[in-house]
């Protein structure tokens, strides 16, 4: 499975602007991301909070820096969408475990038994069985369920098999992905989102999970950045010596050729 | 902490005040400037120490507690919005805290710095308490320990058992980066059948529920879905990618270690600042009982010594007029 390095969110359009604006506000500022309705256009408004002095956090590193700005840019465009799912922790519901308790209760009859993650998930719904019309996708992230419970017509995954596309009645399949771009169709919208590895789960139920680690919406990615990042790695992995990187310059040029053609494509 | 020392405080100023009387006798004719070594003095003194050192500790606390809120905003919203990451999972590998494995191992989660309440004497509790569930003849249970408190706690009595130690996770912001190089510097290391995750979760500000996650090797995760049950259905989903099913479900077992353990620490360190913030407020509060008492008993004992003094000038006054 590949990893995706700091170095790979160079290619952001907006990077310089976004970096300095961090850099300079993240220490001891509250951001709050404000979408113009019109054009779509983001705004930060920069909010001032009283500190107390003895609060000594130094700004994060420029790496995580990156690391932040798509996801603060992703949370921008996606704050319109369906986003239950990330807060909506149903807790206790009595679906726990119960041989797991009552082993418990046998050697440890003092203290209470630890919940289970099974406690605090809504069960999914079971097959139907007609195919449903639409399917139901969930597309995480570890800093946010970019799409939670929505229902599109037909999503396509980069699978490492390559492009497949995925309709409600879908077979089961677990798929492991590859960099590249993931687009919703709804109706007549689609939105691509150009994503670095993960896996997908598509259920019988037309449930879809895809989890992935990174993901930026296309229209966010700098060509100029992605040329420059691929001569780099290409150059990177002409002159590697060792393995390690040699594999680093490799998926280096991966990445960025697969950025490549999913702004050309 | 602050509490014990502040219970301390007041335990020890009870003998006191039932001595101010005599000592009052004893020590009229000097005036309140000099002899800073008159029994009576020395009382109003000790009090008035006694107040400022309470009063510092009320300030530190609130200041403590201000600051805890303050981060747990921050880390808050990071900790739900990856609550969405390990739901998949367990939507397909369902939920098996009670498999029966040869090779189980606690990663147990905690924090760095003290002073939190009681999160993580409860964590090394229940990871005690699984230790105990899952011994047995042929089976082995390790520890991998993340947190300065909980390997406090635990190398007392399961040295031997600790198998990692990890701490200092939250001296740079946390970040999945940071969580995915450590969750697979542990596979590495660690042989497994079976991981199990404890950390509290952040249900609330006042309330951390304990929990535990469960993640399975492939070997164990092929076993389980040949034999039927939960993970009986896992064989009918198809496989894409990857030349073999067991790559893919090695790969699979890995990233969901990766998330839930990113989820964890995420939901632990939460925890940590929400019971701090609850602990400091406490404290704050019971300093501030207590500065009210001491304010009342510095009152009456500076009263009651003027009162003597006043007494014995009359008296010795109207004993030279009559």
């Amino acid at each position: 499975m590949h990893v995706i390095r700091d170095d790979n969110v160079d290619s952001l359009k907006v990077y310089d602007r976004v970096c300095t604006v961090i850099q300079s506000t993240v220490k001891i500022y509250d951001l709050e991301i404000d979408e113009d309705g019109e054009d779509g256009e983001e705004s930060f408004e920069v909010r001032k909070k009283r500190v107390r002095p003895c609060r000594t956090e130094r700004p994060p590193k420029r790496s995580t820096m990156l690391r932040q700005a798509p996801r603060l840019l992703a949370r921008a465009t996606s704050m319109m969408k369906v986003r239950s799912f990330s807060t909506a922790d149903v807790p206790a519901t009595p679906t726990a475990d119960s041989s797991f308790i009552d082993a418990w209760r046998k050697v440890i009859p003092n203290i209470d038994p630890p919940n289970t993650p099974l406690a605090f998930m809504t069960p999914r719904p079971s097959t139907p069985t007609s195919i449903p019309s639409k399917l139901t996708v969930n597309f995480v992230l570890p800093y946010q369920s970019e799409l939670s419970g929505k229902e599109v017509d037909m999503v396509i995954i980069p699978a490492t098999t390559g492009q497949m596309g995925v309709l409600p009645g879908h077979v089961a399949t677990i798929a492991e992905l590859k960099p590249g771009v993931l687009s919703v169709h709804e109706g007549n919208d689609v939105s691509k989102y150009f994503i670095s590895s993960g896996f997908a789960f598509i259920h019988a139920n037309s449930y879809a999970d895809i989890i992935a680690v990174e993901a930026v919406p296309i229209d966010r990615i700098d060509p100029n950045l992605v040329q420059k990042g691929l001569a780099e790695f290409t150059q990177k992995l002409s002159t590697a010596n060792t393995e390690s990187e040699k594999a680093e310059a490799q998926i280096g040029v991966d990445v960025h050729s697969a950025l490549n053609s999913a702004l050309t494509g | 902490m602050a509490m014990a020392a502040l219970r301390r405080e007041g335990r020890r100023f009870a003998p006191l005040i039932s001595h101010n009387p005599i000592n009052a006798v004893r020590s009229s004719l000097i005036s309140e400037d000099l002899a800073p070594q008159g029994a009576r003095f020395v009382s109003t003194q000790i009090v008035r120490t006694r107040m400022k050192s309470v009063k510092n500790i009320q300030k530190i606390t609130k200041a403590m507690k201000m600051v805890a809120a303050s981060k747990l905003r921050a880390i808050q919203t990071r900790a739900e919005n990856s609550r969405g990451l390990w739901q998949p999972f367990t939507a397909l590998l369902g939920d098996t805290p009670s498999v029966d494995v040869k090779k189980n191992v606690i990663v147990t989660i905690s924090s760095d710095k003290g002073l939190c309440g009681g999160i993580n004497s409860t964590s090394v509790k229940i990871s005690r308490a699984i230790h105990k569930l899952s011994s047995g003849p042929e089976k082995e249970t390790k520890y991998v320990v993340l947190g300065e408190k909980a390997k406090a706690q635990l190398i007392r009595d399961s040295k031997k058992h600790i198998e990692l130690s990890i701490t200092e996770l939250q001296k740079n912001p946390l970040n999945y980066t940071q969580v995915a190089v450590l969750a697979d510097d542990i596979l590495k290391n660690v042989e497994y059948d079976a991981l199990r995750i404890v950390y509290n979760k952040f249900a609330s500000v006042v309330s951390f529920m304990p929990t535990m996650s469960t993640v399975l090797s492939p070997e164990v995760l092929e076993k389980e879905a040949e034999s039927g049950g939960k993970l009986g259905e896992l064989d009918s989903y198809e496989i894409e990618g990857g030349e073999t099913k067991a790559e893919v479900l090695q790969n699979l077992s890995e990233f969901q270690f990766g998330c839930f353990l990113f989820n964890g620490i995420l939901e632990n360190a939460c925890s940590e600042q929400g019971a701090r913030m609850s602990a400091m407020d406490s404290s704050s509060r019971n300093a501030g009982d207590m500065l009210d008492r001491l304010t009342l008993t510095y009152n009456r004992t500076r009263q009651a010594s003027i009162t003597t003094e006043l007494t014995e000038i009359i008296s010795g006054a109207s004993a030279l007029e009559g």
